[in-house]
């Protein structure tokens, strides 16, 4: 008992700063730095608006992650299921009283930025999940009850982001649940029968996309059925990456993107800008400072000594791969387009915003790795 | 400490698992990188053209063609800078209020404006439309001052055709105007190089020496965006101007054939009776080529087509006309050739012959009484001409013409509306009017009327031949790579005579001697048919034959009325012509006159040539110092 309370004690604010994982904080300070020179880059070597935007984001939401860092991991814990439910809340806001832009109803207007909340829900439902499994006795994990009540925690945000609609980020929030649950210890069988029912109900699935989505899996197959309609962004992406070469065209100087034949290149293709400006080395550079960021988030994971705090890191490392992964996938063509940004690189500030809230509790997690959470 | 054991227990589950995923997240991870490496490694070349491609797009200009100048090197067809206003589209802010505005600036007519906006949904936004292709100096001036209410419309300086000589050439050198859709596709070249604005030969040397003269397109290099907007120039590929090409003839004498023909229908060539050398080639009335460059308005267009005169026709190559009596150095030398006539053969002239109940007059109602060759000619004798014509059979006579170049084109190589005429014979008939030959058609050929049929330029070729003392010579408007001294030409074209036997068309000398002799006492000595037009200085001095073909038959009350020729209605007018050749001492210069419905030969045409001599023997050193191709600077 004693050990417990000597472990649990609050550190003082000068140990705090000892503790912090200088590694992690170094390369997201790097990747900080990177994402403003493509964003520059974007702007046609001139700061403007996504600059200056992309900046003055940072410049809020990377203190936001150290604050949250230095609030102990136990009021994490304890805010779980609120941060959860306040996100559902929004949800429900936007569905109803919604910004609309090009066909979906997805954003609330704060007056000082434009607020996605369906991005904060892929933080809230690992937060969520983590409390749950944190708190569940190994033995109940299996029951059909558990199971129930997780699955459902999954599936209302789900439902409500595919209503809005953006298939991109539910899939994106189912997956990230999912890992929960599999690091949870639900049976790995559960998995394998769901997998092989997901895939015999797939045609079924299919037949209840919108045509838009329809028209974009069917443009992954291939490309070059309309090269300059749906084909378009994904043709123009591989041209771009491809013509980068082995060490790029240089900084300010990928045509691909300054003559704007680059959709969307402040967003979700925002890699193929930079794959094409620094070629081979500086993609594989990027995707090395991607991987350290998410071994070292899974190293503060295993040497946190809550559950929690190791569900979360785990959980969190692995929602940034799959975002990476689904992200890369689709600009190099490997995967249909879904919208989904590449963290902290792409524009958009609730990307950044849950990308940063999620950097500040595994950062917390490693302050208070040696808190334990009844 | 259940509670302890349990947290431990999942503390185990999730590194386990957590471990799985650490391995599977590498592998994918390594997947992106194979995907990365194949994109930009192994396929890096073909994504780099891909991504050239998409950025540059390249601009072709309207090539610059190449200049036709006359022997002399003035240029008969050049190029002029001219203003331009174009359209671009894709940089139009609002199409409607542009045209709007340039309606009112330069006049447009809704037709115009209709035009454009049809161009416009046909053509790539980025494609200039030609809003109007010469602009005056004002309205140039004028669209520059407005500019800035004109979004999307440029001002252009280019490059256009011009004939600086206007209608004097029209029939040599043909036009150029806006190809058509047929046009283009038929010819490689042209669509290869087309652009919007581009003007192609329609007729003459322009449309038969396209290949030669187009030249080739200037090519503006720029980088694009996604919008096909222009960012930057890259590069600019200077194009070639077409190849300039000297002609043979001579600009003073074209202008004197001109002025000659001035309000008349009809044609002039002169030819150097050695090289062939076209030296002035004009049919009238002619047009302004100039006129169809930027499009010919209507009214113009209808006052050419209607014109009595037929300016349209070029006549020189295309007009067929009947000889007349301007065969009959021809039908002469035949029969000398065949031996069936010697010098002293007479003929006794009645004024009419009769021929198994048919009467064929001569012009020279009271006769001539004996006749001799020379007389014959001299006078011009129709009766002496029919009596040859029997004895001869147009069988022999066709040969003889034939071989002169009668019936066959001159130039045809270079232009595609020349008529090849008509010399008839039995065979001909037969075959293609499916009747036997009667010997009355034998006696009106003679003469040179009936089924005879040839071109003015077929008739100069004819007495170039006659004069160059009877060596076949091939006509020429475009001076080849070397031309040659007088002196090298008259040996070359006997050299080449005993190396290809049939470019000699005699047997013996002295009878083309006969009747060239024949030929200069009918413009130099008394009662000659072209005397009056003779010139005594013997530089000058020319021999000739004159010639009035009918164009409709002379019915008995008309002969007996013998109206003057202002009585008889024009269409009904004889064609008047004169062939002649000179300085009769040193042959040089061959020419052929007619002047349509003109009347008769000796006082309508002859007296045209004795202008000519004078002035293309006086230019006769000048042009033999220009031989030298080298020596002249354009």
């Amino acid at each position: 008992m004693y050990q417990r309370d000597r472990l649990n004690s609050e550190l003082s604010f000068f140990q705090k700063i000892k503790e912090i994982d200088y590694t992690l904080l170094i390369c997201i300070i790097l990747l900080s730095i990177i994402s403003l020179l493509v964003m520059y880059s974007t702007d046609g070597g001139e700061v403007l608006y996504h600059t200056k935007s992309h900046f003055s984001k940072l410049v809020v939401f990377f203190p936001l992650m150290i604050l949250i860092a230095f609030f102990n991991i136990r009021h994490w814990h304890t805010f779980g299921y609120i941060f959860y439910f306040l996100i559902i809340l929004l949800l429900f806001y936007v569905s109803f009283f919604g910004l609309k832009a090009s066909g979906s109803q997805r954003w609330m207007d704060l007056y000082l930025f434009v607020l996605q909340p369906s991005e904060l829900m892929k933080i809230a439902v690992i937060l969520c999940l983590a409390k749950y499994y944190h708190r569940i006795k190994i033995e109940n994990v299996n029951t059909f009850t558990s199971i129930t009540l997780v699955l459902s925690i999954i599936l209302v945000p789900i439902i409500l982001v595919i209503s809005q609609p953006d298939l991109g980020t539910s899939v994106l929030i189912a997956l990230s649940g999912l890992i929960i649950l599999w690091l949870g210890g639900v049976k790995i069988k559960y998995f394998v029968y769901s997998f092989i029912t997901f895939l015999i109900s797939l045609p079924f699935i299919i037949s209840f996309l919108k045509p838009y989505q329809k028209l974009r899996i069917l443009t992954f197959l291939d490309p070059d059925r309309d090269p300059l309609g749906a084909g378009y962004q994904i043709i123009q992406s591989k041209i771009a990456i491809g013509s980068g070469g082995l060490e790029g065209k240089g900084f300010l100087k990928g045509t691909q993107s300054y003559l704007d034949f680059l959709p969307e290149k402040h967003t979700d293709f925002i890699f193929t800008l930079f794959s094409e400006e620094f070629g081979f080395i500086g993609s594989v550079g990027l995707l090395i400072l991607y991987t350290i960021i998410i071994f070292r988030i899974i190293r503060i994971g295993a040497l946190s000594r809550s559950n929690f705090s190791k569900l979360f890191c785990f959980g969190f490392a692995f929602s940034i791969f799959i975002y990476i992964v689904v992200n890369l996938s689709m600009v190099l063509g490997l995967l249909p387009i879904v919208g989904s940004p590449l963290p902290i690189m792409s524009y958009g500030g609730s990307s950044m915003l849950a990308t940063m809230i999620g950097f500040g509790i595994v950062l917390s997690a490693k302050i208070n790795r040696k808190q334990t959470i009844a | 400490m259940i509670k302890e054991n349990s947290a431990i227990r999942k503390s185990d589950v999730i590194n386990r698992r957590m471990f799985i995923i650490g391995a599977a997240k590498i592998v994918v991870f390594a997947g992106i990188v194979a995907r990365l490496f194949s994109l930009q490694i192994n396929e890096n070349k073909k994504y780099l053209t891909l991504s050239d491609k998409n950025r540059i797009r390249e601009w072709k200009l309207p090539p610059t063609r190449g200049n036709i100048v006359d022997y002399f090197g003035n240029i008969i067809a050049g190029n002029l800078k001219v203003y331009q206003l174009h359209i671009i589209p894709e940089q139009v802010e609002n199409f409607n209020y542009l045209l709007l505005r340039l309606k009112t600036l330069l006049n447009l007519s809704d037709k115009k404006i209709q035009k454009i906006t049809k161009l416009k949904n046909q053509l790539k936004p980025w494609d200039s439309i030609i809003v109007s292709e010469n602009l005056s100096w004002s309205q140039f001036l004028k669209v520059n001052n407005y500019l800035y209410d004109l979004v999307g419309a440029k001002p252009v300086m280019t490059i256009s055709r011009n004939y600086p000589f206007s209608e004097m050439y029209t029939h040599v050198l043909g036009y150029v105007s806006q190809p058509n859709e047929e046009e283009i596709l038929e010819n490689e070249i042209v669509k290869e190089r087309f652009v919007p604005g581009m003007k192609i030969g329609k007729l003459g040397l322009e449309k038969t020496l396209e290949k030669q003269l187009i030249g080739t397109n200037a090519i503006q290099r720029y980088e694009v965006n996604a919008y096909g907007k222009r960012i930057n120039q890259l590069e600019y590929q200077k194009g070639l101007q077409g190849k300039k090409i000297r002609l043979t003839v001579d600009t003073e004498v074209q202008k004197l054939s001109a002025q000659l023909l001035l309000n008349k229908a009809g044609s002039i060539s002169v030819m150097d009776i050695y090289t062939g050398d076209i030296i002035a080639m004009y049919s009238s009335p002619s047009y302004d080529p100039n006129l169809f460059l930027f499009g010919i308005s209507q009214d113009e267009w209808q006052l050419i087509r209607n014109n009595p005169l037929k300016p349209l026709i070029n006549k020189t190559l295309s007009g067929l006309y009947s000889p007349g009596s301007t065969i009959k150095p021809i039908v002469a030398l035949s029969a000398l050739e065949n031996n069936i006539v010697n010098p002293n053969f007479k003929v006794k002239c009645t004024g009419k012959t009769e021929l198994y109940g048919q009467t064929f007059h001569c012009w020279k109602e009271k006769g001539h009484g004996f006749v001799s060759l020379k007389n014959a000619m001299k006078q011009s004798c129709d009766t002496y001409f029919y009596e040859v014509a029997r004895l001869l059979g147009v069988d022999r006579l066709n040969v003889t013409a034939k071989k002169f170049g009668l019936g066959e084109k001159v130039l045809g190589e270079y232009f595609d509306n020349e008529k090849s005429g008509l010399f008839p014979n039995t065979n001909w008939k037969r075959n293609n009017l499916g009747r036997g030959w009667v010997l009355g058609e034998t006696l009106i050929t003679g003469i040179g009327q009936g089924y005879i049929q040839t071109t003015p330029l077929q008739l100069c070729l004819m007495t170039a031949q006659i004069a160059n003392g009877g060596y076949k010579i091939k006509p020429k408007i475009i001076v080849n790579d070397d031309p040659l001294s007088l002196e090298n030409a008259k040996t070359a074209m006997e050299l080449q005579s005993l190396q290809t036997p049939n470019t000699k068309l005699f047997n013996d000398p002295k009878n083309i001697k006969i009747v060239q002799e024949a030929m200069f006492s009918s413009t130099n000595e008394q009662f000659g048919t072209s005397y009056r037009s003779r010139i005594d200085d013997p530089k000058y001095q020319f021999a000739g034959k004159t010639g009035t073909a009918q164009v409709k038959r002379i019915s008995k009350r008309e002969r007996e009325l013998d109206l003057k020729l202002e009585q008889i209605p024009y269409k009904d007018r004889d064609h008047a012509l004169y062939v002649a050749y000179g300085p009769y001492k040193n042959p040089r210069y061959a020419l052929s006159i007619i002047v349509e419905h003109g009347g008769s030969g000796s006082k309508a045409a002859a007296p045209m040539a004795k202008e000519l001599f004078k002035l293309i023997i006086d230019r006769d050193e000048l042009r033999d110092k220009q031989s030298n191709f080298e020596n002249i600077n354009i």
